[in-house]
Parts: C-alpha cells; sequence; structure tokens
C-alpha cells in the first residue's frame, strides 16, 4: 500500500492524497519541476509547480542572455548561486556539461549558454555588457530553484499543515481532564 | 545589451519584482493546500502581505532619508 497525505480544507472536510512512492514523486520533481505531482496524479498543481518555476527559471536565463546560470569553482569565481539554481534539477544540469567542456579547453555547446567565464576579464565584460541583467537573472534562477525545494518537498510528504490551521479546527475551549482520571 | 534585455531598460527596476511576489506567493500557497481554491485565497493574502511589507519598509527608508 503506498504512503498517503490527509489534510483538511477550510471547510473541514478531510482528503486523503495517495502520495505513491514518494521518493520516485521527489526525484521526479527535483529533475522536472512539477513533475512529481503529475506522477502522483495532482495534475494541477503539478502544472502550478511547473508554469511558475519553469516560467521563473527561463524569463532569468534569458535577461541575462543564458548567462546567469553556470557553474564555476575556480580561485577568482566561485559561483555559489549555482547552488540554489541547480534545485531547478534538469534545467540547470547543462552547465555542468558546459563547464566541464571549457576546462577542458573544448569549445562549449549551444552557443556559450551556460558556459562559465574562461577568464576574470571575461567576467567583467558580462557585466558590463549586462548591466543590471546578469544580476537580475542570477537572483530569478536562484528563487526558481529555492521555491523547486518547497514543491520537491510537498512531492514527497504532501501539503504542509500549518498548527494555525489545526487550532482552528479545534474546539476553543477542550473539556477539563482530571489528572488520572 | 540583449534585444529583450533593451526595452526592460526602461522598466524601473520595482516591476521586476512583481512577477517574483506573484509566483513565490503561488507556490507557497500550493505547498500548504491541495485545491485550487484556497491556493488561491492564500497565495492572494500572502501577495498582498509580501506587498504591504515591501511598501512599509519603502516608507522607512523614505522617511529615514528625508530627514539624513
Amino acid at each position: 500500500m503506498s504512503p498517503a497525505a490527509v489534510v483538511t480544507d477550510a471547510s473541514g472536510q478531510v482528503e486523503t492524497i495517495d502520495l505513491k512512492d514518494p521518493l520516485v514523486a521527489a526525484g521526479l520533481g527535483w529533475l522536472v519541476p512539477g513533475l512529481g505531482h503529475l506522477y502522483q496524479g495532482r495534475t494541477a498543481k503539478g502544472l502550478l509547480f511547473m508554469i511558475c518555476i519553469l516560467s521563473t527559471f527561463v524569463f532569468g536565463l534569458s535577461i541575462s542572455e543564458g548567462r546567469a546560470v553556470y557553474a564555476s569553482w575556480t580561485d577568482w569565481d566561485r559561483r555559489l548561486p549555482y547552488l540554489c539554481q541547480v534545485g531547478v534539477g534538469l534545467p540547470a544540469l547543462p552547465a555542468l556539461v558546459q563547464n566541464f567542456l571549457v576546462r577542458s579547453q573544448k569549445a562549449p555547446l549551444f552557443g556559450g549558454v551556460m558556459a562559465p567565464p574562461s577568464t576574470p576579464q571575461e567576467l567583467n565584460d558580462w557585466y558590463r555588457e549586462l548591466h543590471r541583467y546578469l544580476e537580475l537573472g542570477t537572483v530569478y534562477t536562484m528563487i526558481a530553484g529555492l521555491l523547486n525545494v518547497l514543491a520537491v518537498y510537498d512531492a514527497w510528504g504532501g501539503p504542509v499543515q500549518l498548527a494555525e490551521d489545526d487550532r482552528k479546527k479545534k474546539p476553543d475551549k477542550e473539556p477539563d481532564t482530571e489528572p488520572g482520571g | 545589451m540583449s534585444e529583450m534585455a533593451l526595452p526592460l531598460a526602461q522598466v524601473n527596476l520595482m516591476w521586476f519584482a512583481v512577477p517574483l511576489i506573484i509566483v513565490i506567493s503561488l507556490v507557497y500557497a500550493a505547498t500548504h493546500h491541495e485545491a485550487m481554491r484556497p491556493i488561491l485565497t492564500h497565495a492572494a493574502r500572502l501577495a498582498v502581505m509580501i506587498s504591504g511589507f515591501m511598501l512599509a519598509i519603502m516608507v522607512v527608508l523614505a522617511i529615514v532619508a528625508w530627514r539624513l
């Protein structure tokens, strides 16, 4: 029997969600935002996550001409934002391939999209050319990656029920009970 | 500058926060509910809260800058 999450909606109705295999759902959800929910049959939420997260990621990548997402760990450029960006899964993984190619002195693919700068001068040129859009694109793509972490958690464990929601559903005053009685 | 970024250069930087507020509100709300109606209600409430918070911070900063 597959695990299920029990949620109570605003009207007090209890709903059971079949999570199927939560680890598979979480893995799929990381790979492509919303795919884990589609696998679980939670289509509306899956599409919502997919549209919101992927559009944020693509917009950030577009305004920075494909430069905001890249993997680099050199002395002059430790690209920590990539740790957040990789949360979006498959769409951010070409950056690892591009990094390997650039480090191997080979030409990057896709016209250099997601390829790291090969010299500090090239990185400076990016900032000079793109102005604030490199930073804005980085922020957008980082947020997309972090939001997908929330979506993956939802695919794995179901919706988070706030303690506040639970309190609302309980009666205002519970009957007093005598200790030991 | 890219062809896409060129028209965006005319846009005030604050407008770039709007799609982020919408997306963050929707995704956060979706992690707390299963049905679409409570998700949208929660997201709308959260978007107003985030905007209000940002507005309050802006007012405080404007007052501080004005007093200085």
